[in-house]
């Protein structure tokens, strides 16, 4: 039998994320916890991507909404900061998915300024002759890079 | 109107969200004028980064002082005199160039004083702090990327560097001064004290204006103030314009 904490961890973590909805809060990483007490209230713990992400506002109400519509009234959604989220936390299918949908997904255990230079594969056509647009894309979290091998434009998932 | 805030620990805190609120409101003032479009985006990117960290202080410095004021309050209803920036950050964007070398040595500063900030006693702020060094990083390199290909670039840019550094550099002493409230929290660990973080921003500095071929102005004017409230002319019509909407209506939120 399925716990309700483990119910409620699966159903937060497949809310879709506002501005990447291909991927979801689980496979992003920031769903951190969720607990019931005996009263039946529920608190959920998310944690930030960047300090001024405009999407932590949606992603709360999207939470607690969620929680509230599969019979928990009572429910309070933390955002926690430490330890701080990093692009390590996500996980292998979000990153699966986020080539899919045409981001280039981060690298890992590389944050170090100097190792950012090192080679992205296009995640159109696979060649790693990519280079770097801009380090600031659409959203806080991408970056924009071309690809010398196809031509195409893509936005990079940065490395955090 | 003097500052509201009780104790070292609040003073500090709110100082570094107000570097933080102000430089981001100049950066948020290049949005859809920057040169090209990725600096466009790069440069309200960085300010929104900014915001975020501001607001965490915003609400932390509420705690600590303990009045209970919203992240609204500290940047709409207070006025010029409760302030507490260092003057560097309210300086006008000028030109691009003026606005890079703004940004080298403005993030540069805010990344050693993050760096020393995750040791913060102070939990919350050693988060925020934890955060805000990865933020942090990404502008530093944004700043020393343009430096480096304005300063050694063409006669017309490396001039205009040159001028923006004359401009900026003298407002870089406050930026390590100490006071009763830097010596305070320092000693109990919650904060750093800024004469410590003068090493690592000297070297970082010289290394990348060296290789941008600028050589630091000499002078003696050293302009301070701000962490006291004494601001430099351009501010107040700064503020004027953040805080317009919120003081025409009051209570607005979006």
């Amino acid at each position: 039998m399925v716990s309700a904490t483990d119910e409620i961890r699966r159903l937060a973590g497949a809310i879709p994320d506002p501005e990447m909805p291909a991927l979801t809060l689980a496979d992003l990483g920031i769903l951190r916890d969720v607990r019931i007490d005996r009263s039946g209230h529920v608190d959920v713990a998310i944690t930030p991507t960047y300090s001024g992400c405009p999407a932590l506002d949606t992603i709360r109400e999207d939470v607690e909404r969620c929680v509230r519509d599969h019979g928990y009234p009572d429910v309070t959604v933390r955002i926690v900061l430490s330890p701080a989220w990093t692009t390590d936390w996500m996980s292998e299918a979000g990153r699966v998915k986020l080539r899919e949908y045409g981001i280039a997904p981060p690298r890992q255990h590389l944050f170090d300024v100097r190792s950012l230079r090192m080679a992205v594969e296009c995640p159109q056509c696979n060649s790693s002759r990519t280079r770097e647009v801009s380090r600031f894309g659409s959203t806080q979290c991408q970056a924009v890079r071309r690809c010398d091998a196809c031509g195409e434009t893509f936005p990079h998932f940065k490395e955090h | 109107m003097t500052l509201v805030v009780a104790g070292a620990a609040a003073v500090s805190t709110l100082r570094i969200a107000d570097d933080c609120l102000v430089l981001s409101h100049r950066l948020a003032q290049w949005s859809s004028r920057a040169p090209t479009l990725e600096d466009d985006i790069a440069l309200t990117n960085i300010a929104l980064d900014l915001l975020g960290q501001a607001r965490g202080l915003y609400a932390r410095t509420a705690e600590l002082d303990g009045t209970g004021r919203s992240e609204d309050d500290y940047a709409f209803m207070r006025d010029e005199r409760e302030f507490v920036n260092c003057l560097l950050v309210e300086q006008e964007n000028g030109d691009f160039a003026t606005t890079i070398v703004r940004q080298l040595l403005c993030s540069t500063y805010q990344l050693a004083q993050w760096q020393a900030l995750t040791a913060s006693t102070d939990g919350q702020v050693a988060a925020i702090a934890a955060k805000a060094v990865k933020e942090t990083a990404y502008h530093r390199d944004h700043a020393t990327d343009w430096t480096l290909r304005l300063g050694d670039g063409t006669d017309e840019s490396h001039q205009r560097m040159e001028s923006a550094l004359a401009a900026l550099w003298p407002f870089t002493a406050e930026l390590f001064e100490s006071d009763e409230v830097t010596r305070d929290v320092a000693g109990s660990g919650t904060g750093s004290d800024p004469e410590t973080l003068r090493p690592a921003w000297d070297a970082y500095v010289g290394r990348v204006l060296g290789d941008a071929t600028l050589v630091v102005p000499e002078g003696t004017w050293r302009p301070t103030g701000g962490r006291s409230g004494l601001h430099t002319e351009p501010f107040g019509y700064m503020l004027a314009e953040m805080q317009h909407l919120h003081r025409s209506f009051p209570g607005a939120t979006w």
